[in-house]
């Protein structure tokens, strides 16, 4: 039922005394995670909705056996706090933070291929496994436990597609927001591997957007790889080329590639249907269970 | 945030490029001085951040006092691409024999940097990479150790550059790299880098685009920033109230939260028949204020009939976008356009309960809203 986290992952949440840090900490808490630390320096020894925070995440794998945490750090602290976390070897870091300076994720881009932790994020909502356990800023009450993996470059395009899902009856596994920015941890290459090896996973939604080239890869990887039937979504037909639209990534070149159509054609050879409204995804993925 | 080429000039100089000697001039007789100064010929370049200055009559070659006066005139004032010319940059015309390119920039798919020569120099390099790539020496970078200078060389070496150039331009690639990184830059470009009948190496153009979200760490080219980049009023009103906005040809105006989430309202605003007048992300966790100036922005277009808000709570939250509608659309003793707003995800609930519904018309489903705001466009349209 699950990818990546459960109700037994033990989270630590990097930046739990912040005014976003703290909210969803709660939210977190009251969705059932298992929050077990809070990591902020200078902060050590306080309590937040009563889980202790220590100077250090180092402290708080030590202390409380935390196995993965979740980043909510200003954006000129959050390459330190992901380097901070690939350092204590947790097995997963999420890093929600918005606005990471691409330098310093080309930095930790390296720092990853020395670890074994697996970063997802940054500019993320974060993964949910329904019913078991949430790390990030998603919604919890429009998700349910089911048989469907969703991957997304877009929060809120996952919690779209997730509601049109959901209001039909069919749950999800686990859905994890890989973030939109040009350089990420887990793309979706990774996260398509993890759901092809999961048992449960029945269907799989992958939702993209223009810019870059991980759509197109990711259909390779497909076409290749994946026996679980994939419905696609891809954001930004409309957009006008040269136009950057919001995420750092989503322009479009050009040149050909990058674009929605070179990327829905990419999918459609890999025999993955893309919907044109977020309905018609839940429609493929109807026909698929 | 792009530099202009003044600007690109100035910090590239101050790190030991060798560039031309120029000043930067905003009246006829500020340019006659400058040439005078700099002694001619001179080029006589328009200010503006567009590309393909130089065919659209923005770049010109003066020999003499009369030449630069003619020049000056005719460029001054100008519109370039949609974009006033205020400003020109009066640059000794450098006497070259070869044109050379090298740029550095983040390589998205390999997560580095790259950086590149190519003795393709002088033209649209763009148009270089996709019918030649050959033509382009590559060599990443690990960004852990920054760019070696055997790195440069052996890019240098590989694109050909001649046998005497080589340690030159490979010098100059060298404090490009580390310029780009210690400034932050996302690209940093000289093309052409010229080669003048003495066999030396220098910046004809300069080109540097800088992260926007590490501006915080480089106040100085933050200061840089020039109000005026952009030529169009609303995509400045949106400078100052920081939106990712862009402008489009439709008359649909769509406020969302999170960049998928908007681009895919667009797609549906054209799905079901009608035209997006614009793309405005609000971002994530926006504040009652942030909805109303949104709101704002999209009614100063004249474009607009009517305004979709298509909200997905995560960190956003319903009761705040709810309570700036409410102010924004409280102030107008008639709203300018209908406006349709769809609220889901965190404190939804919360927010339809606030939500004046005498000033909106809400609908549940994004297909919905959409359509209605389609429908309601068209109306608007037929009216008038």
């Amino acid at each position: 039922m699950s990818v990546l986290v459960d109700d037994d992952t033990r989270v630590v949440v990097q930046g739990i005394t912040g005014g976003e840090g703290k909210f969803h900490a709660g939210q977190m808490l009251e969705y059932g995670t298992n929050v077990v630390a809070g990591a902020v320096p200078g902060k050590g020894g306080q309590e937040v909705h009563g889980v202790p925070v220590y100077d250090t995440v180092d402290q708080a794998v030590e202390e409380e056996d935390a196995d993965a945490s979740v980043i909510f750090v200003p954006p000129a602290f959050a390459a330190d706090a992901i380097f901070e976390a690939l350092d204590t070897d947790l097995d997963l870091a999420v890093a929600i933070t918005e606005g990471v300076p691409s330098q310093d994720m080309a930095k930790v881009n390296k720092r990853l291929t020395e670890t074994d932790t697996r970063l997802i994020g940054p500019n993320c909502p974060g993964l949910i496994t329904p019913g078991e356990a949430k790390l990030g800023i998603l919604p919890g009450n429009i998700f349910a436990e089911g048989d469907v993996g969703l991957v997304s470059r877009s929060g809120t395009l996952t919690y779209q597609v997730v509601d049109s899902l959901t209001q039909r009856g069919i749950g999800q596994t686990t859905a994890v927001g890989i973030g939109g920015d040009p350089i990420i941890g887990t793309d979706f290459v990774d996260a398509l591997e993890l759901f092809e090896n999961d048992p449960d996973t029945k269907a799989i939604v992958m939702c993209g957007e223009i810019g870059g080239e991980d759509e197109e890869e990711a259909a390779a990887y497909i076409d290749e790889h994946v026996e679980t039937p994939v419905a696609g979504f891809i954001a930004g037909r409309t957009a006008p080329p040269g136009k950057r639209m919001g995420h750092a990534g989503a322009i479009v070149s050009g040149s050909g590639t990058g674009t929605a159509e070179s990327k829905i054609d990419a999918l459609n050879d890999a025999g993955v249907p893309v919907g044109d409204t977020p309905e018609e995804v839940a429609d493929h993925i109807e026909s698929f269970l | 945030m792009k530099l202009h080429e003044y600007q690109a000039k100035q910090v590239f100089a101050d790190a030991g490029v060798p560039t031309p000697e120029s000043t930067l001039a905003s009246d006829v007789d500020g340019v006659l001085a400058a040439a005078d100064e700099i002694g001619y010929p001179v080029a006589i370049k328009a200010q503006v951040q567009v590309g393909g200055r130089g065919k659209a009559g923005g770049i010109k070659l003066a020999e003499d006092a009369d030449e630069a006066r003619d020049a000056a005139e005719s460029i001054l004032g100008m519109d370039l691409k949609g974009y006033h010319v205020d400003r020109v940059l009066v640059e000794e015309a450098v006497d070259f024999v070869n044109e050379l390119y090298v740029g550095v920039t983040m390589d998205r798919g390999e997560g580095k940097p790259v950086a590149m020569v190519s003795t393709k120099g002088g033209v649209d390099i763009e148009q270089v990479a996709e019918e030649t790539p050959e033509a382009i020496a590559r060599e990443h970078v690990d960004p852990a150790f920054g760019m070696h200078p055997y790195q440069a060389r052996k890019a240098v070496y590989d694109a050909d550059v001649d046998a005497d150039l080589a340690l030159d331009v490979a010098g100059v690639l060298t404090t490009l790299y580390d310029l780009w990184e210690d400034r932050d830059g996302s690209d940093a470009e000289i093309n052409p880098l010229m080669v003048t009948s003495d066999g030396e190496v220098i910046a004809a153009d300069a080109v540097m685009n800088i992260d926007e979200d590490a501006l915080f760490r480089q106040p100085e080219l933050a200061e840089m920033e020039d109000e005026a980049a952009s030529g169009d009023e609303l995509e400045q009103k949106a400078d100052e109230y920081d939106f990712d906005y862009v402008r489009l040809e439709g008359n649909v105006g769509i406020i969302g939260n999170g960049a998928g989430l908007v681009m895919t309202t667009l797609d549906l605003v054209d799905h079901y028949g009608g035209k997006p007048a614009n793309f405005l992300d609000v971002g994530g966790g926006a504040k009652a204020e942030r909805i109303a100036n949104a709101l704002d922005m999209v009614f100063s277009d004249e474009n607009v009939d009517s305004v979709v808000f298509n909200i997905f709570g995560g960190i956003t939250r319903g009761d705040e976008v709810a309570k700036g509608i409410n102010e924004a659309l409280g102030q107008f003793d008639e709203i300018p356009k209908p406006v349709v707003v769809r609220l889901a995800g965190t404190n939804w609930e919360e927010g339809m309960e606030i939500l004046n519904e005498d000033l909106v018309t809400v609908e549940q489903t994004l297909e919905d809203a959409v359509q209605r705001a389609v429908a309601y466009a068209e109306d608007e349209e037929g009216d008038q």
